[in-house]
């Protein structure tokens, strides 16, 4: 499990997180939720340590993030993986270079059987075959998977997404929720996914946190968002139309059953 | 934010550089790629400039040479002075502040921006130490070879020219360059080298990796980077002519 602890940040004199909290379940999809700006990215960075917050502490396992050596730091990191925003792909290298990537640097392996991981993780994103392509040569979905294949390749127990499926087609969204789901349950990661996609957050959250303007303004799981009467979450979740139609059927629904 | 802050930041830097290898394989492999990189990708423009240099010294010092006592040999001796202790090792330097260092600022600055950094940070790999340390060894070992190539192709120039000018005959000119030949002069030269390869990687790496905000800054910082390089090469180059060759 991870643990955030009165998380502050502030970048000069502007404040970007207010004193958050949270933990963040093993075997589940714990997502954090808001509008842009409202914090999701640089929370998600003090939590892997890219950004040292100005106060409080991250525990994983209950071993604290920013206290602990670099040697047992870069011990912990090899066992996160990440998906950046916009994919990160080192873009001198070919698909099968960037997966390959830390495995040659941190695994001593014989290169044959690190090859024969590439194509397996790249099997479970859906890429076979895609092993001599350049970054540049590929879609936005197919980058993401490319960033996930490479952040799940040395079996991490932690996996960070940042917006995964921002900049994708509904279809494709679709796939790259489903994808971190399945690997999530599959290996009982801990994942950790920023998004403000709706369709996401009822697709894959196990356990929600909602962020407005750098505060913690709500906690719960996909049941209780659509029920729960936090205004600004509201405003938040039923942007959407649909989603408003969709909870007043569901109240209908409940009403009529008794 | 002041000259000092940078400085200090500049300085943390590079000894954040000093860190035991994740795996030395790798290092090896990208210590060799940015010799390819920096070394035979400049090697073109250091031959051209460098024989343009060499023709240009030798036309001029015989035109400021008049004097019908002086021996023709010594517009050779000129030649082969100037451009070992201030010529190659200076001008070369700037040229390559231009083309290796806004190519090290520009490279890692779209890794910065792009995220590639905290990518590699993510994976437990020590940054610095991977992205920094290979390209200022590999300036270290090429550009004094850049150098030292440079000094012998535009003295070659200078011969050529010199011939088809009709400035000097290429027997004189041969004479010449073995004319009070001061081994030290090379020693010059080499510690130029040395000191200004390490400025320019050092400088343009620093300001690359600490790019922030959008793309737009990618161009602003490896301007920065020339610019500053280039200073402080013609900066050192006063120091260490004060140092080395003041009686
Ligand atoms: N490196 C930084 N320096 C200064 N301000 C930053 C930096 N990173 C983010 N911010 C500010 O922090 C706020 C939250 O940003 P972010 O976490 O990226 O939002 P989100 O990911 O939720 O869209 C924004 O107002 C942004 O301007
Ligand atoms: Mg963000």
């Amino acid at each position: 499990m991870i643990t955030a602890r009165n998380i502050k940040k502030s970048f000069g004199e502007k404040t970007v997180l207010f004193d958050i909290s949270a933990d963040f379940l093993p075997g589940k999809c714990n997502l954090i939720i808001g509008s842009s700006g409202s914090g999701k990215t640089v929370f998600q960075k003090c939590i892997v340590g890219l950004f040292t917050p100005d106060s409080g502490e991250v525990l994983y396992e209950d071993q604290n993030m920013h206290t602990m050596s670099t040697e047992e730091r870069k011990k912990l990191r090899q066992e996160i993986g990440m998906l950046f925003q916009g994919s990160a792909l080192f873009d001198s290298m070919t698909v099968e270079q960037n997966i390959l990537f830390p495995l040659e640097m941190l695994t001593n392996e014989p290169q044959r059987k690190r090859l024969d991981r590439v194509n397996e993780v790249l099997e479970k994103v859906n890429l076979t075959g895609s092993n001599k392509k350049y970054p540049a040569e590929l879609s936005g979905g197919m980058k993401k998977r490319v960033g996930i294949a490479r952040a799940i390749v040395l079996n991490p127990r932690y996996l960070f997404c940042d917006e995964p499926n921002s900049g994708l087609d509904p279809q494709t969204s679709l796939l790259i929720d489903k994808l971190i789901k399945d690997i999530t349950t599959e290996f009982n990661i801990t994942t950790i996914v920023n998004t403000h996609d709706m369709n996401s957050v009822m697709e894959i959250g196990d356990h929600i946190i909602y962020m407005y303007q750098g505060y913690k303004e709500w906690e719960g799981n996909r049941e209780e968002i659509i029920f729960s009467d936090n205004k600004r979450l509201n405003e938040f979740i039923f942007a959407s139309e649909f989603l408003q139609d969709a909870k007043e059927q569901r109240m209908r629904d409940l009403r009529s059953k008794g | 934010m002041s000259i000092f802050t940078h400085l200090g930041r500049y300085m943390l830097t590079l000894k954040g550089m000093f860190a035991r290898p994740e795996n030395p394989k790798m290092y090896w492999r990208e210590f060799m790629h940015q010799c390819v990189e920096i070394g035979i990708g400049s090697l073109p423009i250091v031959l051209i400039i460098s024989a343009f240099l060499g023709a240009v010294m030798t036309v001029q010092t015989s035109y400021q040479l008049v004097s019908n006592l002086i021996p023709k040999s010594t517009i050779a001796v000129v030649v082969r002075d100037s451009l070992l202790l201030e010529l190659s090792p200076t001008v070369i330097s700037v040229v390559l502040a231009g083309v290796v260092g806004s190519k090290i600022a520009s490279e890692l600055g779209n890794m910065r921006i792009s995220e590639q950094i905290d990518a590699l940070e993510i994976m437990g790999i020590n940054t610095k130490t991977y992205l920094i340390a290979p390209k200022i060894l590999a300036s270290l070992i090429t550009v004094p070879m850049l150098i030292s190539l440079s000094i012998i192709v535009a003295i070659w120039g200078g011969r050529v020219v010199g011939d088809l000018a009709g400035v000097i005959d290429t027997d004189s000119y041969d004479r010449g360059l073995r004319e009070e030949f001061i081994p030290f002069n090379v020693t010059v030269a080499m510690t130029k080298a040395f000191v200004f390869a390490f400025l320019l990687s050092s400088v343009s790496a620093f300001f690359g990796y600490h790019v922030r905000g959008g793309a737009f800054e990618i161009g602003r910082s490896s301007t920065r980077a020339v610019v500053v390089s280039c200073i402080l090469i013609l900066l050192a180059d006063y120091v260490l002519t004060l140092l080395m060759l003041n009686p």
